[in-house]
Protein backbone atom coordinates (compact mmCIF):
# COMPACT_ATOMS: atom_id res chain seq x y z
CA UNK A 1 0.00 0.00 0.00
CA UNK A 2 1.32 3.25 -1.07
CA UNK A 3 0.01 6.62 1.59
CA UNK A 4 0.15 10.12 0.27
CA UNK A 5 -0.26 12.33 2.87
CA UNK A 6 -1.32 16.09 1.64
CA UNK A 7 1.51 16.24 -0.85
CA UNK A 8 2.69 20.07 -1.99
CA UNK A 9 5.12 21.00 -4.72
CA UNK A 10 6.26 24.17 -6.31
CA UNK A 11 8.23 25.26 -9.18
CA UNK A 12 10.43 28.10 -8.65
CA UNK A 13 7.22 29.42 -6.72
CA UNK A 14 4.54 28.15 -9.17
CA UNK A 15 2.70 25.72 -6.79
CA UNK A 16 2.14 22.94 -9.21
CA UNK A 17 0.55 19.72 -6.17
CA UNK A 18 -1.35 21.48 -3.47
CA UNK A 19 -2.53 19.49 -0.68
CA UNK A 20 -2.73 16.05 -2.31
CA UNK A 21 -3.69 13.01 0.09
CA UNK A 22 -4.55 9.28 -1.13
CA UNK A 23 -4.20 5.90 -0.24
CA UNK A 24 -3.41 3.37 -2.97
CA UNK A 25 -4.36 -0.11 -2.00
CA UNK A 26 -2.52 -3.33 -3.20
CA UNK A 27 -3.75 -5.81 -5.74
CA UNK A 28 -5.41 -2.90 -7.67
CA UNK A 29 -4.92 -0.87 -10.87
CA UNK A 30 -4.97 2.77 -9.05
CA UNK A 31 -5.43 5.53 -11.64
CA UNK A 32 -4.44 9.18 -11.70
CA UNK A 33 -6.36 11.31 -14.08
CA UNK A 34 -6.44 14.58 -15.32
CA UNK A 35 -5.94 16.64 -18.34
CA UNK A 36 -2.57 17.81 -19.91
CA UNK A 37 -0.35 19.84 -17.39
CA UNK A 38 -2.64 19.33 -14.37
CA UNK A 39 0.04 18.70 -12.05
CA UNK A 40 -0.49 14.11 -12.26
CA UNK A 41 2.99 13.84 -13.54
CA UNK A 42 5.24 15.57 -11.02
CA UNK A 43 2.82 13.44 -8.19
CA UNK A 44 3.86 10.59 -9.60
CA UNK A 45 7.57 11.55 -9.75
CA UNK A 46 6.95 12.69 -6.18
CA UNK A 47 5.42 9.37 -4.95
CA UNK A 48 8.69 7.49 -6.79
CA UNK A 49 11.10 9.84 -5.13
CA UNK A 50 12.25 11.17 -8.52
CA UNK A 51 11.42 15.12 -7.14
CA UNK A 52 11.28 15.68 -3.72
CA UNK A 53 8.42 17.05 -2.18
CA UNK A 54 7.83 20.24 -0.55
CA UNK A 55 5.76 19.26 1.95
CA UNK A 56 4.01 15.81 2.99
CA UNK A 57 4.88 12.62 3.69
CA UNK A 58 4.76 9.39 1.73
CA UNK A 59 4.74 6.05 3.31
CA UNK A 60 5.38 2.33 1.76
CA UNK A 61 3.60 -0.20 3.49
CA UNK A 62 3.77 2.42 6.50
CA UNK A 63 8.13 3.20 6.14
CA UNK A 64 8.18 7.14 5.87
CA UNK A 65 9.85 7.39 2.20
CA UNK A 66 10.32 10.79 2.35
CA UNK A 67 12.21 10.69 5.32
CA UNK A 68 14.41 7.77 4.16
CA UNK A 69 17.98 9.12 3.53
CA UNK A 70 19.92 8.20 0.12
CA UNK A 71 20.64 4.11 0.99
CA UNK A 72 17.06 3.67 2.24
CA UNK A 73 15.64 5.13 -0.52
CA UNK A 74 17.97 3.28 -2.87
CA UNK A 75 16.61 0.05 -1.07
CA UNK A 76 13.11 0.64 -1.33
CA UNK A 77 13.19 1.62 -4.93
CA UNK A 78 14.43 -1.94 -5.82
CA UNK A 79 10.51 -2.87 -4.52
CA UNK A 80 9.51 -0.48 -7.52
CA UNK A 81 9.17 -0.81 -11.01
CA UNK A 82 8.53 2.07 -13.42
CA UNK A 83 6.94 1.90 -16.75
CA UNK A 84 7.91 5.27 -18.26
CA UNK A 85 5.74 7.46 -20.96
CA UNK A 86 8.22 6.70 -23.58
CA UNK A 87 9.26 3.55 -22.14
CA UNK A 88 12.73 4.56 -21.58
CA UNK A 89 14.62 1.39 -22.72
CA UNK A 90 18.11 1.82 -23.07
CA UNK A 91 18.92 2.42 -26.51
CA UNK A 92 22.74 0.65 -26.42
CA UNK A 93 21.46 -2.66 -24.88
CA UNK A 94 19.36 -5.07 -26.83
CA UNK A 95 15.65 -5.96 -25.49
CA UNK A 96 17.30 -9.12 -23.25
CA UNK A 97 19.88 -6.71 -22.50
CA UNK A 98 17.53 -4.08 -21.29
CA UNK A 99 15.20 -6.90 -19.53
CA UNK A 100 18.19 -8.48 -17.34
CA UNK A 101 19.94 -5.28 -16.28
CA UNK A 102 18.11 -4.96 -12.65
CA UNK A 103 18.99 -8.55 -12.06
CA UNK A 104 22.55 -7.77 -13.30
CA UNK A 105 22.50 -5.20 -11.06
CA UNK A 106 21.07 -6.42 -8.00
CA UNK A 107 20.92 -10.34 -7.94
CA UNK A 108 23.94 -12.58 -7.45
CA UNK A 109 21.49 -14.86 -9.72
CA UNK A 110 23.93 -17.77 -12.50
CA UNK A 111 23.69 -16.30 -16.17
CA UNK A 112 21.11 -18.94 -16.75
CA UNK A 113 18.84 -18.23 -14.13
CA UNK A 114 18.98 -14.86 -15.16
CA UNK A 115 18.14 -15.78 -18.94
CA UNK A 116 15.38 -17.91 -17.80
CA UNK A 117 13.33 -15.09 -16.06
CA UNK A 118 14.25 -12.59 -18.86
CA UNK A 119 12.54 -15.29 -20.88
CA UNK A 120 9.58 -15.90 -18.65
CA UNK A 121 9.12 -11.97 -18.18
CA UNK A 122 8.77 -11.37 -22.25
CA UNK A 123 6.65 -14.21 -22.67
CA UNK A 124 4.56 -12.81 -20.34
CA UNK A 125 4.31 -9.58 -22.16
CA UNK A 126 3.86 -11.49 -25.10
CA UNK A 127 7.24 -10.96 -26.84
CA UNK A 128 8.68 -13.78 -28.61
CA UNK A 129 12.06 -14.46 -30.52
CA UNK A 130 13.23 -10.79 -29.88
CA UNK A 131 15.80 -10.86 -27.37
CA UNK A 132 18.53 -9.72 -29.65
CA UNK A 133 16.73 -7.10 -31.40
CA UNK A 134 17.72 -3.19 -30.02
CA UNK A 135 15.08 -0.58 -29.14
CA UNK A 136 15.16 1.43 -32.32
CA UNK A 137 13.91 -1.45 -33.69
CA UNK A 138 10.81 -2.23 -32.13
CA UNK A 139 7.36 -0.86 -32.42
CA UNK A 140 5.91 1.65 -30.15
CA UNK A 141 3.76 -1.16 -28.23
CA UNK A 142 6.28 -3.61 -28.21
CA UNK A 143 8.75 -0.77 -26.65
CA UNK A 144 6.23 -0.56 -24.03
CA UNK A 145 5.60 -4.09 -23.35
CA UNK A 146 9.75 -4.79 -23.05
CA UNK A 147 9.64 -1.67 -20.58
CA UNK A 148 6.80 -3.48 -18.53
CA UNK A 149 9.01 -6.88 -18.53
CA UNK A 150 12.06 -4.48 -17.08
CA UNK A 151 9.74 -3.05 -14.97
CA UNK A 152 8.35 -6.59 -13.43
CA UNK A 153 11.61 -8.37 -13.18
CA UNK A 154 12.24 -7.97 -9.77
CA UNK A 155 8.89 -8.76 -8.83
CA UNK A 156 8.23 -5.72 -7.59
CA UNK A 157 5.72 -4.55 -4.53
CA UNK A 158 5.01 -1.35 -6.75
CA UNK A 159 4.49 -0.88 -10.02
CA UNK A 160 4.17 2.81 -11.74
CA UNK A 161 3.10 3.59 -15.02
CA UNK A 162 2.74 6.99 -16.44
CA UNK A 163 0.53 7.53 -19.65
CA UNK A 164 1.24 3.85 -20.74
CA UNK A 165 -0.83 4.13 -23.81
CA UNK A 166 0.43 7.75 -25.20
CA UNK A 167 1.04 7.25 -28.79
CA UNK A 168 -0.28 3.80 -29.34
CA UNK A 169 -3.11 2.84 -31.44
CA UNK A 170 -6.76 2.13 -29.09
CA UNK A 171 -6.23 -1.75 -30.02
CA UNK A 172 -2.84 -1.74 -28.58
CA UNK A 173 -3.81 0.36 -25.62
CA UNK A 174 -6.29 -1.97 -24.65
CA UNK A 175 -3.32 -5.40 -24.49
CA UNK A 176 -1.48 -2.93 -22.87
CA UNK A 177 -4.03 -1.98 -19.90
CA UNK A 178 -5.64 -5.82 -20.03
CA UNK A 179 -1.27 -6.70 -19.65
CA UNK A 180 -1.00 -4.40 -16.36
CA UNK A 181 -4.33 -5.29 -14.77
CA UNK A 182 -3.50 -9.11 -14.58
CA UNK A 183 0.25 -8.82 -13.91
CA UNK A 184 -1.20 -6.52 -11.12
CA UNK A 185 -3.53 -9.22 -9.70
CA UNK A 186 -1.07 -11.91 -10.36
CA UNK A 187 2.16 -10.19 -8.48
CA UNK A 188 -0.05 -8.43 -6.05
CA UNK A 189 1.31 -5.21 -6.62
CA UNK A 190 0.29 -1.86 -5.86
CA UNK A 191 -0.36 -0.56 -9.04
CA UNK A 192 -0.39 3.22 -10.03
CA UNK A 193 -1.16 4.28 -13.80
CA UNK A 194 -1.33 8.24 -14.69
CA UNK A 195 -3.50 8.28 -17.53
CA UNK A 196 -5.79 10.73 -19.45
CA UNK A 197 -7.24 7.58 -21.87
CA UNK A 198 -10.27 7.03 -20.96
CA UNK A 199 -10.68 3.71 -22.42
CA UNK A 200 -7.90 2.81 -19.82
CA UNK A 201 -10.33 4.67 -16.93
CA UNK A 202 -12.91 2.46 -17.79
CA UNK A 203 -10.85 -0.70 -18.38
CA UNK A 204 -8.99 -0.38 -15.26
CA UNK A 205 -10.65 2.13 -13.22
CA UNK A 206 -10.79 0.26 -9.99
CA UNK A 207 -9.71 3.08 -7.56
CA UNK A 208 -9.62 6.85 -9.51
CA UNK A 209 -8.29 10.07 -8.32
CA UNK A 210 -8.69 13.10 -10.39
CA UNK A 211 -6.46 16.14 -10.65
CA UNK A 212 -7.33 19.46 -11.58
CA UNK A 213 -4.18 22.55 -11.74
CA UNK A 214 -2.96 20.89 -9.02
CA UNK A 215 -5.56 19.38 -6.54
CA UNK A 216 -7.37 16.60 -5.83
CA UNK A 217 -10.88 17.25 -6.87
CA UNK A 218 -12.38 13.49 -6.56
CA UNK A 219 -12.11 10.08 -6.08
CA UNK A 220 -13.49 7.12 -6.87
CA UNK A 221 -14.04 4.07 -9.07
CA UNK A 222 -15.11 3.39 -12.95
CA UNK A 223 -18.47 2.91 -11.70
CA UNK A 224 -18.95 6.01 -9.83
CA UNK A 225 -17.46 8.18 -12.32
CA UNK A 226 -20.76 7.56 -14.59
CA UNK A 227 -22.71 8.95 -11.55
CA UNK A 228 -20.52 12.13 -10.34
CA UNK A 229 -21.42 15.03 -9.67
CA UNK A 230 -18.26 17.25 -9.79
CA UNK A 231 -18.32 19.36 -12.91
CA UNK A 232 -14.52 19.55 -13.20
CA UNK A 233 -14.54 15.49 -13.37
CA UNK A 234 -17.71 15.93 -15.79
CA UNK A 235 -15.89 18.50 -17.76
CA UNK A 236 -12.50 16.20 -18.38
CA UNK A 237 -14.42 12.95 -18.70
CA UNK A 238 -17.55 14.00 -20.78
CA UNK A 239 -15.23 16.17 -22.99
CA UNK A 240 -17.12 14.50 -26.35
CA UNK A 241 -20.36 14.73 -27.45
CA UNK A 242 -20.71 10.46 -27.37
CA UNK A 243 -19.13 10.66 -23.65
CA UNK A 244 -22.10 13.41 -22.52
CA UNK A 245 -24.87 10.89 -24.20
CA UNK A 246 -23.19 7.68 -22.50
CA UNK A 247 -23.33 9.98 -19.17
CA UNK A 248 -27.10 11.15 -19.82
CA UNK A 249 -28.22 7.48 -20.83
CA UNK A 250 -26.25 5.98 -17.37
CA UNK A 251 -28.34 8.60 -15.72
CA UNK B 1 28.16 35.38 -11.03
CA UNK B 2 25.25 33.19 -9.20
CA UNK B 3 24.75 30.98 -12.02
CA UNK B 4 28.34 30.27 -12.74
CA UNK B 5 28.69 29.54 -8.87
CA UNK B 6 25.42 27.61 -8.62
CA UNK B 7 26.92 25.83 -11.90
CA UNK B 8 29.94 25.31 -10.28
CA UNK B 9 28.42 23.98 -7.11
CA UNK B 10 26.38 21.31 -8.88
CA UNK B 11 29.29 20.28 -10.71
CA UNK B 12 31.33 19.12 -7.70
CA UNK B 13 28.04 17.66 -6.33
CA UNK B 14 27.77 15.26 -9.53
CA UNK B 15 31.17 14.23 -9.03
CA UNK B 16 30.63 13.39 -5.60
CA UNK B 17 27.86 11.57 -6.86
CA UNK B 18 30.25 9.85 -9.67
CA UNK B 19 32.84 9.24 -7.28
CA UNK B 20 30.90 7.19 -5.07
CA UNK B 21 31.34 3.41 -4.45
CA UNK B 22 30.12 1.20 -7.52
CA UNK B 23 26.74 -0.94 -7.00
CA UNK B 24 28.44 -3.95 -9.14
CA UNK B 25 32.40 -3.86 -9.99
CA UNK B 26 31.46 -6.18 -12.67
CA UNK B 27 29.32 -4.16 -14.62
CA UNK B 28 31.28 -1.21 -14.13
CA UNK B 29 34.04 -3.14 -15.39
CA UNK B 30 32.23 -3.90 -18.18
CA UNK B 31 30.94 -0.35 -19.21
CA UNK B 32 34.61 0.95 -18.95
CA UNK B 33 35.53 -1.53 -21.44
CA UNK B 34 32.93 -1.01 -23.81
CA UNK B 35 33.93 3.50 -23.26
CA UNK B 36 37.58 2.35 -24.19
CA UNK B 37 36.56 0.99 -27.17
CA UNK B 38 33.70 3.83 -27.80
CA UNK B 39 35.66 6.81 -26.69
CA UNK B 40 39.77 5.63 -26.58
CA UNK B 41 39.81 3.32 -29.75
CA UNK B 42 37.37 5.01 -32.00
CA UNK B 43 39.86 7.95 -31.93
CA UNK B 44 43.01 6.81 -32.87
CA UNK B 45 42.13 7.39 -36.26
CA UNK B 46 41.34 11.30 -35.84
CA UNK B 47 44.32 11.64 -33.66
CA UNK B 48 47.36 9.66 -36.24
CA UNK B 49 45.72 11.66 -39.25
CA UNK B 50 46.08 15.45 -37.65
CA UNK B 51 49.25 14.29 -35.50
CA UNK B 52 50.74 13.33 -39.02
CA UNK B 53 50.47 16.58 -40.87
CA UNK B 54 50.68 18.51 -37.93
CA UNK B 55 53.99 17.30 -37.38
CA UNK B 56 54.95 17.69 -41.52
CA UNK B 57 53.54 21.56 -41.01
CA UNK B 58 55.71 22.22 -37.11
CA UNK B 59 58.51 20.82 -39.85
CA UNK B 60 58.10 22.88 -42.85
CA UNK B 61 57.20 26.48 -41.01
CA UNK B 62 60.61 25.69 -38.88
CA UNK B 63 62.55 25.11 -41.84
CA UNK B 64 61.31 27.78 -43.44
CA UNK B 65 61.58 30.34 -40.91
CA UNK B 66 65.14 29.31 -40.12
CA UNK B 67 66.61 29.79 -43.70
CA UNK B 68 69.52 30.93 -42.23
CA UNK B 69 73.30 29.48 -42.91
CA UNK B 70 74.18 30.15 -38.97
CA UNK B 71 71.66 27.57 -37.82
CA UNK B 72 72.28 23.72 -38.27
CA UNK B 73 69.77 22.19 -40.01
CA UNK B 74 69.32 19.43 -37.46
CA UNK B 75 67.50 22.08 -35.40
CA UNK B 76 64.14 21.85 -37.37
CA UNK B 77 63.87 18.12 -36.44
CA UNK B 78 65.12 19.30 -32.65
CA UNK B 79 62.22 22.09 -32.94
CA UNK B 80 59.43 19.88 -34.45
CA UNK B 81 60.06 17.51 -31.72
CA UNK B 82 59.64 20.03 -28.93
CA UNK B 83 56.62 21.85 -30.32
CA UNK B 84 55.09 18.02 -30.65
CA UNK B 85 56.09 16.84 -27.15
CA UNK B 86 55.37 19.56 -25.26
CA UNK B 87 52.45 21.70 -26.64
CA UNK B 88 50.83 19.92 -29.88
CA UNK B 89 50.38 16.37 -28.87
CA UNK B 90 49.30 17.02 -25.10
CA UNK B 91 47.07 20.67 -25.60
CA UNK B 92 46.22 20.68 -29.31
CA UNK B 93 45.12 16.85 -29.49
CA UNK B 94 43.54 17.49 -26.38
CA UNK B 95 41.35 20.57 -27.78
CA UNK B 96 39.95 18.14 -30.90
CA UNK B 97 39.14 15.47 -28.63
CA UNK B 98 36.94 17.69 -26.52
CA UNK B 99 35.14 18.30 -29.90
CA UNK B 100 34.63 14.65 -30.41
CA UNK B 101 34.79 13.33 -27.14
CA UNK B 102 33.25 16.29 -25.40
CA UNK B 103 30.20 16.31 -28.04
CA UNK B 104 29.96 12.68 -27.95
CA UNK B 105 29.47 12.03 -23.95
CA UNK B 106 27.31 15.08 -23.63
CA UNK B 107 24.94 14.26 -26.26
CA UNK B 108 24.95 10.75 -25.46
CA UNK B 109 24.26 11.21 -21.28
CA UNK B 110 21.93 14.40 -22.65
CA UNK B 111 19.88 11.84 -24.86
CA UNK B 112 19.35 9.32 -22.05
CA UNK B 113 18.11 12.67 -19.76
CA UNK B 114 15.53 13.96 -22.03
CA UNK B 115 14.42 9.88 -22.83
CA UNK B 116 13.85 9.90 -19.36
CA UNK B 117 16.51 6.68 -19.20
CA UNK B 118 18.60 8.71 -16.71
CA UNK B 119 15.16 8.37 -14.55
CA UNK B 120 14.66 4.79 -15.12
CA UNK B 121 18.43 4.18 -13.62
CA UNK B 122 17.68 6.33 -10.56
CA UNK B 123 13.96 4.58 -9.87
CA UNK B 124 15.83 1.14 -10.21
CA UNK B 125 17.74 2.44 -7.39
CA UNK B 126 20.86 2.80 -9.10
CA UNK B 127 23.11 5.86 -9.05
CA UNK B 128 22.91 7.08 -12.16
CA UNK B 129 25.76 9.27 -12.27
CA UNK B 130 28.38 6.66 -11.25
CA UNK B 131 26.86 4.32 -13.56
CA UNK B 132 27.45 6.81 -16.93
CA UNK B 133 29.63 8.54 -15.89
CA UNK B 134 32.66 6.71 -14.06
CA UNK B 135 33.32 4.56 -17.24
CA UNK B 136 33.73 7.92 -19.56
CA UNK B 137 36.15 9.32 -17.12
CA UNK B 138 38.00 5.98 -16.31
CA UNK B 139 38.34 5.25 -20.06
CA UNK B 140 39.38 8.65 -21.19
CA UNK B 141 42.14 9.12 -18.24
CA UNK B 142 43.40 5.56 -18.76
CA UNK B 143 43.42 6.26 -22.33
CA UNK B 144 44.03 9.53 -23.72
CA UNK B 145 47.73 9.60 -22.50
CA UNK B 146 48.42 6.44 -25.16
CA UNK B 147 46.68 8.83 -27.56
CA UNK B 148 49.45 11.74 -26.61
CA UNK B 149 52.02 9.16 -27.14
CA UNK B 150 50.62 8.02 -31.07
CA UNK B 151 50.04 11.37 -31.35
CA UNK B 152 53.52 12.40 -30.42
CA UNK B 153 54.89 9.11 -32.65
CA UNK B 154 52.78 10.05 -35.61
CA UNK B 155 53.83 13.63 -35.43
CA UNK B 156 57.86 13.37 -35.48
CA UNK B 157 57.23 10.39 -38.24
CA UNK B 158 54.89 13.17 -39.84
CA UNK B 159 58.07 15.84 -39.88
CA UNK B 160 60.36 12.83 -41.12
CA UNK B 161 58.28 12.25 -43.85
CA UNK B 162 57.15 15.24 -45.47
CA UNK B 163 60.51 17.57 -44.45
CA UNK B 164 62.77 15.17 -46.73
CA UNK B 165 59.64 14.35 -49.09
CA UNK B 166 59.81 18.13 -49.64
CA UNK B 167 63.77 18.49 -49.34
CA UNK B 168 64.12 21.06 -46.08
CA UNK B 169 66.37 18.61 -44.17
CA UNK B 170 67.90 15.33 -44.96
CA UNK B 171 66.80 12.04 -42.71
CA UNK B 172 70.34 12.05 -40.99
CA UNK B 173 70.17 15.44 -39.48
CA UNK B 174 66.54 14.94 -38.50
CA UNK B 175 66.86 11.79 -36.82
CA UNK B 176 69.71 13.73 -35.44
CA UNK B 177 67.99 16.91 -34.40
CA UNK B 178 65.06 14.59 -32.61
CA UNK B 179 67.36 12.67 -30.52
CA UNK B 180 69.64 16.31 -29.86
CA UNK B 181 69.54 17.37 -26.18
CA UNK B 182 66.20 15.01 -25.27
CA UNK B 183 64.83 15.52 -22.05
CA UNK B 184 62.35 12.99 -20.86
CA UNK B 185 60.64 14.82 -19.18
CA UNK B 186 58.63 16.52 -20.84
CA UNK B 187 56.96 13.78 -21.90
CA UNK B 188 56.11 12.97 -18.31
CA UNK B 189 55.19 16.91 -18.90
CA UNK B 190 52.83 16.11 -21.32
CA UNK B 191 51.28 12.83 -19.79
CA UNK B 192 50.88 14.59 -16.76
CA UNK B 193 49.08 17.05 -18.82
CA UNK B 194 46.95 14.83 -20.86
CA UNK B 195 45.43 13.02 -17.55
CA UNK B 196 44.08 16.60 -16.39
CA UNK B 197 42.77 17.24 -19.53
CA UNK B 198 41.22 13.86 -19.95
CA UNK B 199 39.72 14.70 -16.65
CA UNK B 200 38.20 17.97 -17.15
CA UNK B 201 37.03 17.21 -20.91
CA UNK B 202 34.79 14.03 -19.71
CA UNK B 203 33.64 15.50 -16.11
CA UNK B 204 32.46 19.17 -17.86
CA UNK B 205 30.91 17.70 -20.63
CA UNK B 206 29.22 14.48 -18.35
CA UNK B 207 28.04 17.34 -16.36
CA UNK B 208 26.57 19.18 -19.32
CA UNK B 209 24.86 16.55 -20.53
CA UNK B 210 23.41 14.87 -17.35
CA UNK B 211 21.57 18.23 -16.36
CA UNK B 212 20.36 19.29 -19.98
CA UNK B 213 16.11 19.81 -19.07
CA UNK B 214 14.32 20.02 -22.57
CA UNK B 215 14.23 18.09 -26.03
CA UNK B 216 16.55 17.25 -28.60
CA UNK B 217 17.31 21.18 -29.36
CA UNK B 218 18.35 21.67 -25.57
CA UNK B 219 20.41 18.76 -26.04
CA UNK B 220 22.79 20.32 -28.84
CA UNK B 221 23.05 23.10 -26.97
CA UNK B 222 24.46 21.10 -24.04
CA UNK B 223 26.79 19.57 -26.77
CA UNK B 224 27.94 23.01 -28.01
CA UNK B 225 28.09 23.83 -24.23
CA UNK B 226 30.66 20.93 -23.34
CA UNK B 227 32.95 21.54 -26.44
CA UNK B 228 32.93 25.29 -25.37
CA UNK B 229 33.48 24.87 -21.68
CA UNK B 230 35.68 22.21 -21.77
CA UNK B 231 38.04 23.53 -24.24
CA UNK B 232 38.18 26.62 -22.62
CA UNK B 233 38.85 25.05 -18.65
CA UNK B 234 41.31 22.94 -20.52
CA UNK B 235 43.32 26.11 -21.88
CA UNK B 236 43.28 27.63 -18.41
CA UNK B 237 44.76 24.33 -16.68
CA UNK B 238 47.15 24.23 -19.54
CA UNK B 239 48.62 27.88 -18.25
CA UNK B 240 48.62 26.51 -14.67
CA UNK B 241 49.98 23.06 -15.58
CA UNK B 242 52.88 24.88 -17.58
CA UNK B 243 53.66 27.21 -14.99
CA UNK B 244 53.70 24.28 -12.42
CA UNK B 245 55.92 21.65 -14.18
CA UNK B 246 58.31 23.97 -15.52
CA UNK B 247 59.02 26.44 -13.80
Amino acid sequence: MIRAENISKSFAGRRVLTDISAIFEPGKTNLIIGKSGSGKTVFLKCLVGLLDVDEGEIYYDDVAFTRLDFRGKKELRQQMGMLFQGSALFDSMSVEENVRFPLDMFTSMSYQEKLDRVNFCLDRVNIVDSNRLFPSELSGGMKKRVAIARAIVLKPKFLFCDEPNSGLDPKTSIVIDELIREITVELNMTTIINTHDMNSVMENGEKIIFIEDGEKCWEGNKNEILKSDCSKLNDFVFANSLARQLKDSSV
Amino acid sequence: MFRFLSGFGSYWILLGRVFARPEKHSIYYRQTMKELVNLGLRSIGIVTIISFFMGAVITLQTAYNTENPIYPTYLIGLGARDSILLEFSSTIVALILAGKVGSNIASEIGTMRVTEQIDALELMGVNSASYIILPKVVATVVFNPFLTLISMITGITGGWVVGTAAGVITSQNYIYGIQYAFIPYYITYALIKTVVFAFIISTVSAYQGYYVEGGSLEVGRASTKAVVYSSVTLLLFNVILTQLLLS
